[in-house]
């Protein structure tokens, strides 16, 4: 039994060091941070998260404007996301989020934007694809454009980055010799002069993506209409260059080699990988959105409001649990005192485990924490009363406590079961439907009743009874320090 | 000893009271705003600003700013102090656009907004609907976990009817009274049900069975214990063993709460209130009325039972 005690003040002793280490405010060396293999990789940090309601930004659901009870299929869903995040990469922002949500929901996070009606538009825009008449002079890839469809959105405007390799040597068609060697410019220039453009994706009837020895290339086919138009802009302009421009950035730029009727083409990607090529191919399929998509709820934050939020949180968390250990301390003084010292592991693991797991911190969340801090007390109320009631029926102080443990152990077990399926019934609710700021104060008050089952009980009972051991003669006879 | 289930008269004349009141104060509410509790945007759709102006701002001079860009119908407030410059503004949901236009005239006409300050939150009306829905689940879940759960505990207990009748009676009796006062509050501060007052809502709930169940639990240790006395002395020991425990350990909680209402950001205020509201009457409905409930039922049942011997 004392064997067993000791062990545990060690390894209670260890993980409270490990937890303050985690939790101090300092830059972790890179190689402990690297051992969180479950966080993603190349993103592993001690740290702790904000979520958007306290460091400031803009979330927006997009859900996919499709009939009511039209299936979404999974792979347009994907590749909306995948297109999302191009454009949202295109912001130049850090830590941005964009996952599918549900079946037709993609969920976009952007910490930190200044701009957060631009940054609505760039991402739910449809992205214009066109062929432009470009004359005898190709177009540097990357570079802006005018046509007749107008001009780029906005000077600072991020553009789409078109997953294409810079030494694609793209031809048209089917025409084995390189016309137009390509380099891609760091930062487009625009290029003025209004561009006559001569098809939209609009105009697309069929894409598709295949290989051969040259590398991937994309076959096309035009709608009949646009096939007719194709064919006489192709013989009357043979030897010119015709731009593929998306958003008003041209992504290639290959020359007319001959008359191309029946409106079949392809576009020759040189050494581009598969990734970049389906990229473009999906792009050029789906004029940009697979699927129309439409702002379903979006919620922007100020950064300072959310700042002021986080500082008020941790003033009033400060000040509560204070009082909760003054309570304690006060109410029933030595049992308090090492409740209290139980309570301080346990904000120091839940903190730690917050910056390791990581757990994304919300308002809500943090009212979460700090309730079950209130209540992470409740444990050992329950046994401090219970051992109050064997003192006072006579028995040892040892006996009391193990008594205290044992008896209050169901009437624990029971309050904490209940808490969990509160949290769990919360957590389903805020998971899966647009109620994010649930889920956080689930998440938090199920972690806290969970570590709480371990300060309350392991390691109270451990202090307690090592203290009996050391000082259990002396305060027999110093009832009151007990409070009893 | 103190005899609380003695007074129990009281206990259902003021519980009595308060559920009138708060069946009131929803008629109110719907009287004035069309339901019986004013909905936030989470469940109805619409938009939520709040706007942090550089200078002072006036209702009418937002609303013109409002009614200028296609949104005629809107429910605007102050927030905070007046020298905040902080006004809420609900209508129906914005678009981008429209967002950006309204800032822009904002700052033209009123004050210029301080964006850094300012948040706000648009939900269309079909998400609103799926939140409703899925709000409606959670409740059923709860609901049949939590009577589930008072079933299970008193499976084997005589009477058990009795005992989870009026546990649930004592719950419904304390969701009444939360949701009345916040329908007070609504009219009050325009407080609005959201995503967050039904967490508040269902997490005070199982607490406060939790807190009736462990009373019932005494009960029944007790009736084996005291095979001699009056169940009316039975289920009052039994209280004034257990209220120890549920105040000390509540009033801890509490004191995070009202440290939370107090200094604690203004987003989660009404949050924290519902909950400390929701624990107060949880406790209150556990002592006052689930124990004296179940002593009312036994004392009518043996007074029926000493008729029909008579």
């Amino acid at each position: 039994m004392e064997r067993r005690d000791q062990i545990l003040l060690i390894v209670i002793a260890l993980l409270a060091i490990l937890a303050v280490y985690v939790d101090l405010n300092i830059d972790h060396p890179a190689w402990l941070e690297n051992l969180l293999a479950w966080q993603p990789e190349g993103a592993r940090k001690i740290a702790i998260r904000y979520g958007l309601d306290l460091r400031g930004g803009l979330k927006v659901s997009l859900v996919a404007d499709v009939p009511e009870g039209q299936e979404v299929d999974r792979v347009s869903m994907e590749t909306a996301r995948q297109i999302v995040e191009n454009r949202v990469n295109g912001l130049g922002l850090a830590e941005t989020i964009v996952q599918i949500q549900g079946g037709r929901r993609i969920i976009v996070e952007l910490p930190g934007i200044d701009d957060p009606e631009l940054a609505i538009e760039i991402i739910r825009g449809t992205a214009l694809l066109e062929f432009v008449d470009a004359g005898y002079v190709p177009l540097m890839k990357g570079t802006v454009v005018t046509t007749t469809l107008g001009g780029p959105r906005l000077t600072e405007s991020p553009v789409v980055t078109m997953p294409v390799a810079p030494e694609a040597t793209p031809t048209l068609p089917l025409a084995p010799a390189t016309v137009v060697t390509e380099t891609a410019p760091t930062t487009p220039t625009v290029t003025p002069g209004v561009y006559e453009t001569i098809l939209t994706g609009a105009d697309l009837d069929q894409v598709g993506l295949d290989r051969d020895d040259m590398g991937y290339f994309i076959p096309f086919r035009l709608k009949a209409e646009a096939a007719d138009k194709f064919a006489q802009y192709t013989a009357s302009h043979v030897g010119q260059y015709l731009c593929i421009v998306l958003d008003k950035e041209v992504i290639s730029c290959p020359q007319i080699q001959e008359a191309i009727p029946g409106g079949n083409g392809r576009i020759t990607l040189g050494n581009a990988t598969y990734q970049e090529a389906h990229g473009l191919a999906v792009q050029l399929h789906y004029g940009a959105l697979p699927i129309p998509l439409r702002v379903e709820t979006a919620t922007t934050v100020g950064p300072t409001l959310g700042e002021i939020s986080v500082q008020k949180s941790v003033r009033a968390g400060i000040i509560g649990l204070s009082i909760v250990l003054l309570f304690m301390l006060v109410y029933y003084r030595v049992l308090g005192g090492v409740a209290d010292l139980a309570l301080l592991l346990y904000a120091a693991l839940n903190l730690a485990l917050y910056k390791l797991a990581p757990v994304t911190l919300t308002l809500p969340g943090i009212a979460g924490f700090l309730l079950s801090a209130g209540m992470a007390v409740d444990a050992n109320i329950l046994v401090f009363e219970r051992m109050k009631e064997e003192i006072r029926a006579g028995r040892s102080l040892r006996a009391a406590l193990e008594a205290g443990f044992n008896r209050a152990w169901t009437s624990i077990r029971d309050s904490q079961i209940s808490i969990l399926i509160a949290c769990a019934v919360l957590y389903f609710f805020g998971t899966n439907f647009g109620a994010s700021m649930v889920k956080g104060f689930a998440l938090t008050l199920a972690i806290g009743t969970m570590i709480n089952l371990f300060t309350a009980i392991v390691v109270t009972r451990t202090f307690l009874r090592t203290l009996l051991r050391l000082a259990g003669n002396w305060l027999q006879t110093r009832r009151w320090l007990l409070s009893v | 000893m103190f005899n609380l289930v003695e007074k129990r008269r009281w206990f259902f004349t003021i519980s009595a009271i308060l559920i009138v009141l708060s069946l009131g104060m929803m008629i109110l509410t719907q009287i004035r705003f069309g339901k019986p509790l004013r909905l936030a945007v989470d469940f109805t759709g619409g938009s939520l600003f709040v706007l942090h102006f550089d200078g002072p701002a006036t209702e009418p001079a937002i609303q013109d700013v409002f009614a200028a860009n296609g949104l005629p119908e809107t429910i605007i407030q102050r927030l905070g102090r007046p020298e905040d410059n902080t006004w809420q503004v609900r209508t129906r949901e914005v678009t981008p656009e429209q967002v950006r236009a309204i800032f822009s005239d904002l700052a033209e006409k009123v004050a210029p907004v301080n964006r850094d300050l300012s948040t706000y939150e648009s939900v269309s009306p079909i998400v609103g609907g799926e939140v409703t829905r899925a709000a409606g689940i959670a409740i059923t879940v709860a609901a049949v976990i939590i009577v589930g759960f008072i079933w299970w505990s008193f499976r084997r207990v005589p009477h058990s009817v009795r005992y989870g009748v009026s546990a649930i009676a004592a719950m419904f009796h304390a969701l009444i009274i939360v949701i009345g006062f916040y329908a007070l509050m609504g009219f009050l501060q325009g407080w609005e049900v959201d995503a967050l007052f039904l967490t508040a809502v269902l997490t005070v709930t199982s607490f406060s069975v939790q807190d009736t169940i462990v009373m019932f639990d005494r009960i029944r240790e007790n009736i084996l214990r005291y095979r001699e006395e009056p169940f009316e002395r039975i289920a009052n020991r039994s209280i004034l063993e257990t209220i120890h425990r549920s105040l000390a350990t509540q009033l801890n909680a509490i004191f995070v709460m009202i440290a939370i209402i107090l200094f604690g950001g203004e987003t989660i205020r009404p949050f924290i209130t519902a909950m400390l509201v929701g624990m107060l009457v949880g406790t209150y409905s556990s002592f006052g009325i689930a124990v004296p409930l179940v002593v009312a039922w036994e004392q009518a049942t043996q007074h029926r039972a000493r008729k029909a011997t008579a």
